[in-house]
């Protein structure tokens, strides 16, 4: 294909790790002008490929190309100078700095060999007004949400390189709405000729914005092919090799006898917080929690577990009244907490995969009955089979491991612990296909064993499909609770977008 | 007030509230002779000060500022009075030995992956030990250039003197400033204290910016070594020990986050100067130890880092509630 010019193109790519072969001749060419999705697994090697293109690996083996012309990329800024930026997934900027050295930084605009502040802060509020963004760019990064950091980093990338944008994982951290307005960006950056490579879990969007699929697997490339004629099952099918059944959103049958109750939050709450709140829950129930993004799902899971103390309300357990002020009570009680940022608030990246999963479990025994060896590889290899955590050896950094064998990790932490209560927050974001439904399999299997779980999550036919109840938060308060029949997204969707005072029917 | 801001301005009453008490007490501390002597007798300090600054906001430390003064002393004192070299040619001997030195030390920190505090041990238990093998008495110096330069000296109405080596300092923290907030070097030391990793994947040339930095930094502490010498006019192997912690120690009620990302130039100036008053305030009293010094150098410390926890964890929650 000599005749076809790309903007980016990588031809035969090898990249070795110790003895795993990461990427194993992978040919991928990106056009300008087109949206072109990166997909496959976790582990299939896309941010493999990704540093490379954007000059943080270098390849063992095969080349880059940038306009047809081989490129030597040995460092982030060197692909900027031929064109190529990347917006990551957690947003890599500086919240200490101001927004508008985050556009500048490297490139700021100088008068006598110093930085021209006035000229830089002009130009940051123009090139922002572009993207539809009226913020201060004089003022700290970090006091805005990771949507908006999100879009200076696009900002960014698309100012300082302009011809090649990587996305990994934009979306993960938005909300609905922010994701329209993205992907609007997105578009409109497309007209302008730009190559944007846009790499996601969530097949919706690769269908709502890309023209072009490549999909890898195992370090392998697959299939580069046009959206246009491939169906959400071909691509799937693709990515994971096989055929899958995806069971529909079938809901819990009704007749499922209610346990018997477990805890009882009344009138819950913290200020600036979440409002107070009423949840019975009882054993072997999923509460599944609904809500956009900042509705305060998160906070009412974070006080639920005692990492921000309520200061209202009640909680009793098991009838009797207690107090939740600190994790270490709530651990006491047999309670578990998944969080959501798993990277910086759920595993400890540079501790062994066996550490990460007997830690919750040793701090229940306190200090003085050590676990030791013997019995956490016991423990660790119990769970890592259970949950099929897919690690070289248990004795491995977790840091290495992909996001969904990190999040069976932290569960495998807590049901080691014996819990009876856990709390999940979006335990299937960022997470490939096969790990989301082990996930998924494992929630059900744990309900059926008489655990009490609240699963916070996104995914509205998630929720759905294993939620035997389903409050749904907006607002920082709770205002509904769903049974039944009323357990679908629509009726979810519904009471998200409700005013206060309408009733839910 | 932007929530960096606010450490700054704290240091800043603190400074006034606590120099108007003292001069209430004895109102011969409102004088220019006393005011220039600050800046005199606190000129090594705050010349080692102004590399700590930037050290620390890299999120780095750097504790071998203190022997490089020592050593650089000893260093000209002997290829002065020793080798008979002109003052200027020992001046630039020690700063490029010492420029050589931090880059030594800048490329172990990023290339070996040592933390700074490591590393930087190790420098000033080299630079002390270089400097007591060279010799081990104090070595004097007496040129004319010394002479001709401490008579440099504007002298203020009131009986003041505002001495070379003072206003070598002011000027060292007027380009300290220029350079951490209006130049690219300035933002990468920023970029690399508030994330390595973001840094470098925006570009920001990591490793030479941590190699800068400890060269800044050991540069100006051969400044201050030199300052030192003609202060003293006098090179001594054990000369300015302790004087790193005072620098950290002045940074940090400077209102520089130690944890980097955060802070001023200038607020250095006024740590400098604060503990420059304390300094002078006992020894206005006359009755109270020396060592009165440190406590209160301690518990100013102690108090601005609680300051700067509070400062920002109430922030930091006030921007995740509203």
């Amino acid at each position: 294909m000599p005749d076809e010019q790309f903007a980016l193109e990588a031809r035969g790519i090898v990249k070795i790790f110790g003895n795993h072969i990461a990427l194993d001749a992978v040919d991928f060419g990106l056009r300008a002008g087109e949206v072109h999705a990166l997909l496959g697994e976790n582990g299939a090697g896309k941010s493999t490929l990704i540093k490379i293109l954007t000059g943080a690996y270098q390849p063992d083996g095969g080349q880059v190309l940038a306009n047809g012309q081989p490129v030597y990329l040995d460092n982030p800024q060197q692909a900027q100078g031929h064109g190529i930026g990347t917006v990551y997934q957690e947003v890599n900027l500086l919240p200490n700095r101001s927004v508008a050295e985050n556009l500048f930084l490297g490139h700021q605009p100088t008068r006598f060999g110093l930085v021209d502040r006035r000229k830089m802060e002009r130009e940051a509020r123009t090139i922002l007004s572009r993207y539809g963004l009226e913020i201060d760019p004089s003022s700290e990064l970090g006091a805005y949400s990771v949507a908006v950091q999100q879009i200076v980093a696009i900002a960014r990338a698309v100012e300082l390189s302009g011809k090649v944008l990587i996305l990994d994982e934009p979306t993960a951290s938005l909300d609905r709405n922010e994701v329209e307005r993205l992907f609007e960006i997105i578009r409109d950056l497309k007209a302008r000729g730009l190559a944007v490579v846009f790499i996601t879990h969530f097949l919706d969007q690769v269908f709502a914005v890309a023209d072009r699929v490549t999909i890898l697997r195992n370090g392998k490339l697959i299939e580069t092919r046009a959206l246009d004629d491939m169906s959400r099952t071909d691509v799937v099918r693709l990515m994971l090799g096989k055929d899958v059944a995806f069971s529909g959103a079938t809901g819990v049958e009704d007749a499922r006898p209610m346990g018997e109750v477990l805890l009882d939050f009344s009138n819950y709450g913290r200020k600036r917080s979440v409002h107070p709140f009423n949840l019975t829950i009882h054993k072997g129930e999923v509460i599944g929690v609904a809500g956009l993004l900042g509705s305060g799902r998160t906070e009412m899971a974070r006080i639920m577990f005692g990492a921000d103390a309520a200061d209202e309300g009640e909680v009793s357990v098991a009838g009797k009244k207690t107090t939740i002020a600190r994790p270490t009570d709530a651990i006491k009680h047999g309670f578990g907490f998944c969080p959501e940022d798993r990277k910086a608030e759920g595993i400890f990246g540079d501790l062994s995969v066996r550490e990460n999963i007997v830690i919750a479990l040793q701090g229940k025994l306190g200090w003085f009955s050590a676990l030791n060896r013997d019995e956490q590889l016991e423990i660790a290899g119990r769970f890592g089979e259970a949950m099929d955590i897919r690690a070289a050896s248990l004795d491995m950094p977790v840091k290495l491991l992909s996001g969904g064998n990190q999040q069976k990790v932290i569960l495998s932490r807590w049901l080691a612990t014996d819990p009876a209560f856990l709390i999940l927050d979006e335990p299937t974001r960022g997470i490939d296909v096969g790990a989301h439904a082990e996930i998924v399999r494992t929630i059900n299997r744990l309900r059926d064993e008489g655990l009490a779980l609240v699963v916070i999550s996104s995914e509205l036919d998630e929720v759905v499909a294993y939620s035997s109840r389903i409050v749904v938060m907006r607002d920082r308060e709770m205002v509904a609770e769903l049974n039944g029949e009323n357990i679908n997204p629509g009726v979810i969707v519904q009471a998200i977008a409700n005013h206060r005072d309408e009733e839910l029917a | 007030m932007s929530r960096s801001l606010r450490p700054l301005f704290a240091t800043a009453v603190i400074f006034a509230i606590a120099y108007a008490l003292a001069v209430m007490q004895f109102p011969s501390m409102f004088s220019t002779r006393v005011l220039g002597n600050f800046l005199t007798d606190n000129a090594f300090l705050g010349i080692t000060a102004v590399g700590m600054t930037f050290v620390i906001i890299s999120g780095g430390i750097d504790l071998s500022v203190g022997a490089v003064i020592g050593f650089t002393g000893v260093l000209v004192a002997v290829l002065i009075s020793w080798a008979g070299w002109h003052p200027l040619a020992a001046f630039g001997m020690a700063l490029a030995v010492a420029a050589l030195f931090g880059a030594v030390m800048g490329l172990a920190i990023h290339y070996l992956q040592v933390p700074a505090f490591i590393v930087t041990l190790a420098g000033m238990f080299l630079a002390r030990g270089g400097a007591s093998v060279i010799t081990q008495d104090s070595v004097p110096v007496s040129h004319e250039f010394y002479d001709w330069i401490s008579d440099l000296v504007i002298r203020l109405p009131g009986g003041g003197r505002l001495s070379f080596i003072g206003l070598l300092m002011v000027a060292v923290f007027v380009v300290g400033a220029l350079v951490a907030h209006r130049t690219r070097f300035g933002s990468y030391v920023y970029a690399l204290g508030g994330n390595t990793v973001s840094a470098s994947l925006m570009g920001v040339p990591v490793a030479r910016t941590t190699v800068g930095v400890y060269m800044l930094s050991s540069v100006l502490a051969a400044l201050a070594g030199i300052v030192f010498s003609l202060y003293t006019s006098a090179g001594y192997p054990l000369a300015a020990v302790g004087v790193e912690l005072d620098a950290i120690s002045a940074v940090v009620i400077g209102g520089t986050l130690l944890t980097g990302g955060y802070g001023f130039v200038l607020g250095t100036f006024i740590g400098v100067m604060l503990l420059g008053l304390v300094q002078t305030y006992i020894i206005f009293d006359g009755t109270l130890s020396s060592w009165w010094t440190k406590i209160v150098i301690g518990a100013l410390l102690f108090l601005f880092i609680v300051l700067q926890r509070l400062i920002f964890a109430a922030s930091a929650q006030g921007e995740k509630a509203s």
